[in-house]
């Protein structure tokens, strides 16, 4: 008999996958010398969830090598084997298979039966070790099986239930004998499964949660406290801190199960469990069981719904706009409730902005998780020592950010490993620490999310790099490069093709890395400084857009045109007086402001719009400042202000100079939105290196 | 719009056009590729885009470019009335504009009408034309108007993105 499963693949593969990165990060935060029995048991179930899903739905490869990695584990967790760094190293490499094998069945990508071979060769070979002595954790409670009765809901059609119960009950057998307690239920009843001696309620219930509706899902009633919330089978995924019950803890003991009709006040009965004493740890794990388990409510929602919903806040934005300018024709007396309704309106629409923009922030911590495992890997491989130290971990960003900042973040890491930091002999011939430090940290700076990644190696080498530049005949301005600032030494690493490595390393060296970096980061609205110094270190700061969707600007006048300039990075504007116009080489304005010169944007000559106000002194000086770089932007007047949709140009069009993007105003007219930081940049660029 | 028929009824292969005059000459495109057709109005002009680029335009809130055909093959001085038409294009993932003459209406070209591409072009580079197609009297210039519009030389499209 064969029922069509493929409904629920895609829920095991995205838990698989959590299950899979948690096993990873919590493998990589084990004390050796003294592992907590908390995390050993996290890993645990992690792998004992896999093994028993994969089972279900027939990923053999899968479930055989969770199996192995799953005995060894549990010899862990009862102290039967000591945590040593060759066994982490087995465990991660199962990991890895057990990730390809997830991404053939997933994606269809290419199996590799071998690897898994290996891995589980490795494990049986490292779970030979002998027992360590007896400064490890005294050996778990064994759990004492018990009946355990299971009520639930299946998410099949009724035509299918049958064949659902039939298989899933041959897959329950493996935890005891099992006995469907209803023979005539009617419709939409939960089904009663009754397992005796039941050897793992918790894991005998992710196993029905994949079939069962998590909606409609009464109780797994098995001796955990999880129940009301039908989301706990689901939710086990997540919250396993929070439900330490599964793995055995209080459950076996828990007895009486049986004959009381107890789906019904299943949520007591457990409470009775727990106070059936054993070991005299259960009853703190069920208090605190307990209110988490009520805290934990989150819910699974795709991207594109959350995508929508921006979208449509987007629009609600601009057609509040049109009625402001409608409304901005009347007068404000005779339509007084009109102008107040409108800027209610505002208010709530900037409200809701504000929300569903949060939803759509993620803390970059899911960025910055995999980076222990690169640099252990990568460390280990290049034969260096490097202790990696993250901070702002909780720093949000964009979710739309999130997915394509991680290779060029990536890239950088590995570049920083392998070219920055130097060898433990060469540092320490150095003077410096054998172990080399990689910083990884994030923050939020005038809107704008910051992310730095740092070392304490070599620095880079401006003699080298300025050879290749010449090598590769590039334009190093009149001293062929001696003249050129540090900075712009450093930013000819960008140029595709740069590599000064001496020999290519499957890491890199290839030279195709820095160029797509930057092309990346600026294809996401971004930008990236280099700042090194020979001997002490280097480090990469990448700057990133806070919102992608909306932004606060002003709109001015050049001519008939008008742009927006985003109200982020505007300082003041004033009328200039004469006395205030300077001139540098002839060309080039500035502009005295109390002291500070500031270059002067002339828009209406970089855009070439003819009709617009020439003179400086009739005009606007919109004083723009972009990180610690000021200008002056020269309009003929200010318009007003407004929240304006970013709207990418680069849909159907391509990148314009200085441009950032578009939006459409209240007149259902096109507008550009500068590109201030570009434009300030240019203009700071063309003033003498200064203060 | 009237449909043309084509009187072969045997010809089991036909292909939907869109047809428009642009400097006399009457084109034809694949009616697939068209979204809609509307009038030209509130255009955005781009700072030092080529001349044919008139600029962008707000089309229910996404951001089109428009480019005036006339003006990219040299085609005379043109005007904008209330009578100026714009064919709403999706070529390749992009929206684009393009201003033409007129448009003509939506016929079905068999492939027995369908002809080789001539030898010599005034507008249209011949990489695009795929053919000429013979229609009672009208002689057609059918376009790969993808190609066209996607091509270096109409400036829509850039390679790198910084």
């Amino acid at each position: 008999m064969t029922i069509d499963m493929s409904q629920f693949y895609q829920v095991f593969f995205a838990e698989a996958a959590e299950h899979l990165e948690s096993m990873e990060s919590l493998l990589l935060a084990l004390d050796h010398e003294n592992p907590d029995d908390e995390q050993l048991n996290a890993i645990f179930r992690a792998v004992h969830s896999i093994k028993g899903s994969a089972g279900t739905f027939g990923f053999g490869d899968m479930a055989d090598l969770t199996h192995v990695l799953e005995g060894l584990l549990d010899k862990l967790r009862k102290g039967e084997l000591r945590l040593s760094e060759e066994l982490v190293d087995a465990c991660l490499e199962a990991r890895d298979v057990l990730g390809g094998q997830l991404a053939t069945h997933r994606d269809g990508a290419p199996a590799s039966p071998a690897a898994a071979v290996v891995a589980a060769r490795r494990l049986a070979a490292v779970a030979e070790a002998p027992a360590p002595a007896s400064e490890v954790a005294a050996p778990r409670p064994v759990a004492t099986p018990a009946d355990t009765i299971f009520s639930f809901v299946l998410e099949s059609p009724e035509a299918d239930q049958a064949a659902v119960m039939e298989a899933l009950c041959a897959e329950l057998e493996d935890f005891g004998a099992v006995t469907i307690e209803q023979r005539d239920r009617t419709a939409g009843q939960p089904w009663q499964l009754r397992i005796a001696a039941c050897r793992d309620a918790g894991a005998a219930r992710d196993v029905i949660a994949f079939v069962a509706n998590a909606v409609d899902l009464d109780t797994v009633a098995s001796t955990t406290t999880q129940l009301p919330t039908d989301e706990a089978a689901w939710g086990l995924f997540e919250d396993s801190e929070v439900a330490p019950d599964d793995d055995g803890w209080g459950l076996f003991e828990s007895v009486p199960l049986p004959e009381q009709g107890q789906e019904a006040d299943a949520a007591d009965g457990s409470y009775g469990f727990f106070s059936a004493p054993s070991a005299p740890a259960e009853p703190e794990r069920a208090r605190e069981a307990r209110p988490a388990a009520n805290a934990e409510t989150t819910i699974r929602v795709g991207v594109d719904k959350v995508d929508l919903i921006i979208n449509q806040v987007g629009e609600l934005v601009i057609t509040h706009a049109m009625l402001q300018q409608i409304a901005s024709a009347l007068d404000p007396i005779q339509f007084e409730r009109l102008h107040s309704g409108l800027a209610q309106l505002e208010r709530n629409s900037r409200d809701l902005q504000a929300s569903v923009m949060s939803v759509r922030m993620v803390p970059i911590s899911t960025v910055f998780n995999r980076f222990p495992r690169v640099v252990r890997d990568l460390s280990g491989k290049l034969g260096k020592q490097v202790e990696l130290k993250m901070s702002g971990e909780a720093t949000e960003l964009d979710r739309g950010l999130v997915e394509r900042i991680v290779d060029p973040l990536t890239h950088l890491v590995r570049n920083s490993l392998d070219h920055g930091v130097e060898t433990p002999d060469k540092r320490l011939a150095a003077g410096k620490s054998a172990v080399g430090t990689v910083t990884l940290k994030a923050y939020q700076h005038s809107g704008s999310v910051v992310i730095e990644v740092g070392d304490d190696g070599a620095g880079l080498d401006r003699e080298r790099i300025l050879a290749k530049a010449r090598e590769r005949g590039m334009a190093l301005g009149s001293a062929n490069g001696d003249r050129l600032s540090d900075a712009e030494v450093w930013n000819l690493i960008f140029e595709a093709g740069f590599s000064t490595a001496e020999q290519v390393t499957d890491v890199s060296g290839r030279g195709v890395g820095m160029d797509v970096v930057k092309r990346n980061i600026t294809a996401l609205g971004g930008r990236i400084d280099i700042e090194s110094m020979a001997g002490i270190g280097t480090r990469m700061t990448v700057r990133l857009p806070l919102t992608l969707a909306i932004v606060d600007g002003m709109s001015v006048a050049v001519g008939t045109e008008s742009y927006i300039v985003p109200l982020g990075y505007v300082l003041e504007s004033l009328q200039p007086e004469p006395g205030m116009i300077k001139r540098m080489g002839g060309v080039n304005s500035l502009l005295q402001v109390r002291g500070d010169y500031l270059p002067v944007i002339a828009l209406h000559e970089l855009f070439g719009i003819r009709n617009a106000e020439t003179d400086f002194t009739r005009g606007i000086m919109v004083l723009l400042e972009v990180d610690d770089r000021r200008a002056a932007l020269f309009v003929d007047a200010l318009l007003g202000q407004h929240q304006v949709v970013i709207k990418n140009l680069e849909t159907n069009y391509r990148k314009v100079a200085g441009i950032a993007a578009a939006t459409i105003m209240g007149d259902g007219r096109v507008a550009f939105i500068l590109d201030a930081v570009a434009l300030v940049s240019k203009a700071a660029a063309g003033m003498p290196a200064a203060a | 719009m009237n449909r043309h028929r084509d009187n072969d009824d045997t010809d089991t292969r036909s292909q939907e056009f869109l047809t428009f005059i642009l400097g006399g000459e009457e084109y034809a495109i694949d009616i697939l590729r068209v979204q809609e057709i509307r009038g030209y109005d509130a255009v955005t002009p781009i700072a030092h885009a080529p001349e044919f680029i008139k600029g962008v335009m707000n089309l229910r809130g996404a951001i089109v470019p428009i480019i005036d055909l006339r003006i990219k093959f040299g085609l005379g001085q043109p005007d904008y009335t209330p009578f100026t038409v714009v064919v709403v294009l999706n070529v390749g993932r992009r929206v684009v504009g393009i201003v033409v003459d007129a448009v003509s209406d939506v016929i079905s070209v068999a492939d027995s009408q369908m002809h080789p591409p001539p030898e010599l072009s005034r507008a249209v580079d011949l990489r695009y034309i795929t053919g000429l197609a013979m229609l009672d009297e009208r002689m057609l210039i059918v376009v790969d108007i993808e190609g066209l519009m996607l091509s270096a030389d109409m400036a829509l499209v850039d390679e790198a993105v910084i």
